[in-house]
């Protein structure tokens, strides 16, 4: 027998970030006090209405870019019918068959479909079955009920376990990176549902699917999947045939159990929501939404290099990902009177260094703001301390955060008041050493060395290396 | 002019005496207040304790009682829809609409009865019992907004609101010898009615003559944030004036045109027209080929959207609750068997097959295909005539239990307003005359309905105005009559 090829499909829920609900004024909520987030009508009252969230609307024409979708002139909303407590309205608000956002493709994954719908309640059922039937009580908190949902659907262009929760990763941080929700699994901000089927490999039939659903990690959702894929795999191997059904995955002991089979499944009775009217994205929200989406780093690294003047390797590191690369472009704006290659060079060099002496981190994560960053250069940039002095600072910045100039006052690393001062410790130093001084006017550079030392001595390490260098040769007439 | 009794004086009267200091807001309420107090017509399921008010009352219906169908979500107040299921719910807000009149100064002065969640045509489906017909208390007032319409034309409120989805405010309108306007859907806002068929439900205003009607339209129309689908009427509306039809086509569908109207209705109708040439009206026929078709998608869309609609009432959240010891799905059954009558489950059931995959086509598809349909009907009719008109209902009120046991004769009351529900276009049904029942008895008030374009509400409530100056309407219940 053929070897037995995986086909695999996401489903991905992902809660949107928005202020309030779906279709109310509700704020959304995670961890409040059961049913202190609701109103009438995401409780369902009668003769309520819904209102669409506009800004919801505009977070899912943004995954739609991001995801490459074709956006739809006109979409509308359906009613799915179904009865549980979850769902006060006894019909969830989704979409059918034309959805906000149509195929398109992240990766090598095409991306089938994209819509807007409305999160469920939560429902929790007392008593041993942890399940509706056969329950002592069941509690419903609707403060999630409402919350605007995207649901993202997949062409079954997966093959592996591991391929299908990669790619997860990378819808995940496309997400993230739109700032569009909090994709947090274990909150499920981000669900992922996975379709798995088998068939002979080369084969371009697809074979029957089962439906694994709510894996609340990356993990197991790989895990789930390998389960499946096994099973399913014995199954057609010894000669039966996969029955298309619902099912669940238990990390703790590895067992799938069927929530439902095909004859179970639901008859949602869709129909056109007629309490809404058609989905028409202006000219202008489309062009916000495209404006929204993040830079991607190949163009970013571009931009650094054409317009900012960075090295290639320089913007490649700092545009990798996009906390570094937004730590830097902070950091660079405030320090407007500095190059952007050496704001640059501070963060991928300096900073970078501090940070791995101080036992790693990121500079988004360390408690040196952009704003002291750039303060620091800009200081350092005005010869107001030297460069040295400007790694000490930086040491105490990674330590313990605050603004450089405070640290420079602290320390009293402020090279001594301006050239003339510095102009006469030189002077000094010369007229203290006259056979270095001999010898570099005969050529020796090398000799120079005990002149700086000595002014370095004097100023305690606070001038400026460079500086010191030129005034030597300016007043020996070189 | 000589003074009437306050209970007889139009809103339009009384408003404008309340906002000239002749009469006193407090007093006026006062007097409906003890009017409807007497209500022998099962009309209400509520009044309000007698509010204490202020002399005067800004705005244009200032100091103006009105009486509420009981699909209208109103705070603090009891709000059943005509339904067991809604037994005492005491909604959290205020429905859109009773707000608008509130901010035009009309004060609400109970709940009226109604067919349960809007589905009838007598009235008769009431958890509450049926309401009487002022005319002839043996008799059905129609329905379903028949309590709005009967404390109207029974002298127990100046004017009510109402709702239509298929005629529930012409046909009682029409039944009670009252004024009934549906307004094009999307005029008014939905938000706090609750719900029967969403795409097709409107509420409208009953009164005693058009300038009321007007009245009240201008304060409940508009755009309202809260319902997605309303827009408003475009330029508002003011009192209507007109006293000639000149220059104005009339259209008379021959597709409408059944045998099964009533004799009486018939020659009513008739005079009606001749009415209308005397004005310098011009009648035609019209063509409608997909009217007649209506009832038929009609009795699909609704239920469907009703099956859906009414799937929220399950006893966890608010109203009623039953069979509380068991499952949650035993509580479920039993409190959607005990809290929903008859004809409501009917429905459900109908709208649930309807909507069913495998048969969504061949019904919820079909019936939505003729509504586009009927609407295009109507675009095209409206090229060649202003207005459609019709009888109201194919009969003048029938006794009460007379139909109970015949759904499909009791859908038939609105073969003539249906269509116009489904194009989703104005309609009025203007008191035209009298006429006996089929079977002999006391004569009884005819509708006359007229429809115009959608969102052409003041051209037909001119229209409507002329017409109502000539034909001088001005029976009342009791005299002469049964009641």
């Amino acid at each position: 027998m053929a070897e037995l090829e995986a086909v695999i499909g996401l489903e991905i829920h992902v809660q949107l970030a928005t202020k309030t609900k779906m279709f109310c004024g509700c704020e959304l909520s995670f961890g409040d006090e059961p049913n202190t987030h609701t109103c009438p009508i995401c409780l369902a009252h009668p003769g309520v209405l819904p209102v669409p969230n506009e800004q919801a609307i505009l977070y899912a024409l943004q995954i739609g870019a991001a995801l490459g979708c074709e956006i739809a002139p006109r979409s509308i909303f359906h009613r799915k019918q179904y009865f549980y407590p979850d769902s006060p309205k006894a019909y969830q608000i989704s979409q059918y068959d034309i959805p906000i956002c149509g195929a398109g493709k992240l990766g090598q994954v095409r991306i089938h479909r994209a819509h807007l719908e409305e999160d469920a309640a939560k429902t929790i059922h007392v008593g041993d079955s942890g399940r509706i039937h056969g329950s002592a009580a069941s509690l419903v908190d609707f403060n999630r009920g409402g919350t605007p949902l995207v649901e993202i659907v997949t062409e079954p262009d997966l093959r592996e376990a591991a391929e299908a929760a990669e790619w997860a990763r990378l819808l995940r941080e496309t997400v993230r990176q739109l700032g569009v929700s909090d994709v947090n699994m274990e909150e499920g901000s981000l669900r992922v549902d996975a379709n798995v089927s088998v068939r002979p490999a080369g084969s371009q039939e697809l074979g029957t699917k089962t439906e694994l659903k709510n894996m609340n990690s990356f993990r197991f959702l790989q895990r789930g999947i390998e389960a499946e894929l096994e099973r399913q795999r014995d199954l057609v191997g010894a000669g039966g045939t996969v029955e298309q059904e619902t099912l669940h995955f238990d990390p703790a002991s590895g067992e799938l159990t069927s929530l439902r089979s095909k004859e179970e499944a639901h008859d949602y009775r869709y129909f056109p929501e007629p309490d809404l009217v058609p989905i028409v994205p202006s000219e202008a929200m489309l062009r916000e939404a495209r404006e929204a989406l993040p830079e991607l780093p190949a163009a970013r690294i571009e931009r650094y290099v054409d317009e900012l003047g960075l090295v290639r390797d320089v913007a490649a590191t700092l545009a990798a990902d996009p906390e570094t690369a937004a730590y830097f472009e902070q950091a660079n704006t405030d320090a407007a009177e500095v190059e952007p290659k050496v704001v640059a060079n501070w963060v991928t060099g300096e900073l970078a260094a501090a940070l791995r002496a101080a036992g790693g981190g990121s500079a988004a994560e360390s408690k040196v703001t952009p704003a002291a960053l750039a303060e620091l250069v800009t200081i350092v940039g005005r010869k107001e301390i030297s460069h040295g002095s400007g790694k000490t600072v930086l040491a105490a910045l990674v330590a313990e955060g605050g603004d450089a100039q405070a640290i420079v006052d602290r320390e009293g690393l402020a090279m001594s008041d301006g050239d003339g001062d510095l102009a006469a410790i030189v002077a000094q130093a010369i007229e203290n050493d006259p056979d270095a001084a001999a010898e570099i006017r005969a050529g020796n550079g090398k000799a120079i060395g005990a002149i700086v030392g000595a002014v370095m001595r004097e100023t305690k390490g606070r001038a400026d290396g460079g500086e010191i260098n030129r005034l030597i040769r300016e007043q020996l007439g070189l | 002019m000589p003074d009437k009794g306050v209970l007889e004086l139009t809103v339009a009267e009384a408003a404008a005496r309340i906002a000239a200091t002749e009469l006193s807001a407090a007093e006026y309420f006062s007097a409906w207040h003890e009017a409807a107090l007497g209500d022998e017509l099962n009309a209400y399921l509520f009044q309000v304790d007698h509010p204490a008010e202020h002399q005067t009352i800004d705005g244009p219906l200032g100091g103006i009682p009105v009486a509420v169908k009981d699909i209208f979500a109103t705070e603090g107040s009891p709000t059943t829809a005509g339904s067991k299921i809604l037994e005492g719910y005491i909604p959290p807000y205020t429905a859109a609409a009773v707000r608008k009149l509130d901010a035009a100064g009309a004060r609400v002065l109970g709940k009226t009865n109604m067919d349960e969640f809007a589905m009838g045509s007598s009235n008769e489906n009431s958890a509450y019992g049926p309401v009487l017909n002022p005319w002839d208390r043996t008799r059905v007032p129609g329905g379903s907004s028949g309590g709005s319409a009967a404390v109207v034309a029974g002298g127990l409120a100046p004017c009510a609101l109402g709702t239509d989805t298929g005629g529930s405010i012409r046909q009682p309108a029409a039944l009670c010898g009252i004024v009934g306007l549906k307004p094009t859907y999307g005029a008014i806002s939905r938000y706090g009615m609750i719900a029967f068929a969403s795409s097709l439900d409107q509420c409208g205003p009953l009164t005693r003559d058009v300038t009321d009607a007007a009245l009240l339209l201008a304060s409940l129309q508009g755009r309202d944030p809260c319902d997605s689908t309303s827009v408003g009427i475009e330029g508002g509306i003011v009192a209507p004036s007109r006293d000639d039809l000149q220059g104005l086509r009339f259209g008379v569908p021959r597709e409408l045109a059944r045998d099964q109207v009533d004799a009486g209705v018939r020659e009513v109708f008739e005079a009606t027209l001749k009415r209308i040439e005397e004005l310098g009206g011009v009648i035609t026929e019209v063509g409608l080929p997909n009217a007649e078709h209506g009832i038929s998608a009609y009795y699909v869309i609704a239920p469907a959207e009703a099956s859906s609609n009414l799937a929220r009432y399950d006893g966890v959240r608010y109203g009623m609750r039953a069979g509380g010891d068991g499952d949650l799905l035993e509580m479920y059954e039993t409190t959607r068997a005990e809290g929903f009558g008859d004809e409501v489950k009917r429905r459900i059931m109908l709208g649930t097959y309807a909507l069913s995959s495998g048969y969504y086509e061949a019904y919820y598809g079909q019936a939505q295909k003729v509504r586009t349909r009927i609407a295009e009907d109507f675009r095209t009719a409206f090229g060649e005539v202003d207005f459609v008109v019709t009888p109201t209902s194919p009969s003048v009120a029938f006794g009460l239990g007379e139909k109970t046991d015949d759904p499909l004769s009791m859908y038939l009351n609105d073969f003539f307003t249906v269509p116009m529900s489904l194009a989703g276009i104005p309609a009025i049904s203007l008191p035209a005359g009298l006429a006996a029942p089929e079977g002999g008895g006391p004569q009884l008030p005819v509708g006359f309905q007229i429809a115009a374009p959608a969102f052409a509400e003041q051209k037909l409530l001119e229209a409507s105005f002329a017409l109502e100056q000539a034909i001088g309407f001005d029976a009342k219940p009791g005299e002469g009559s049964g009641g």
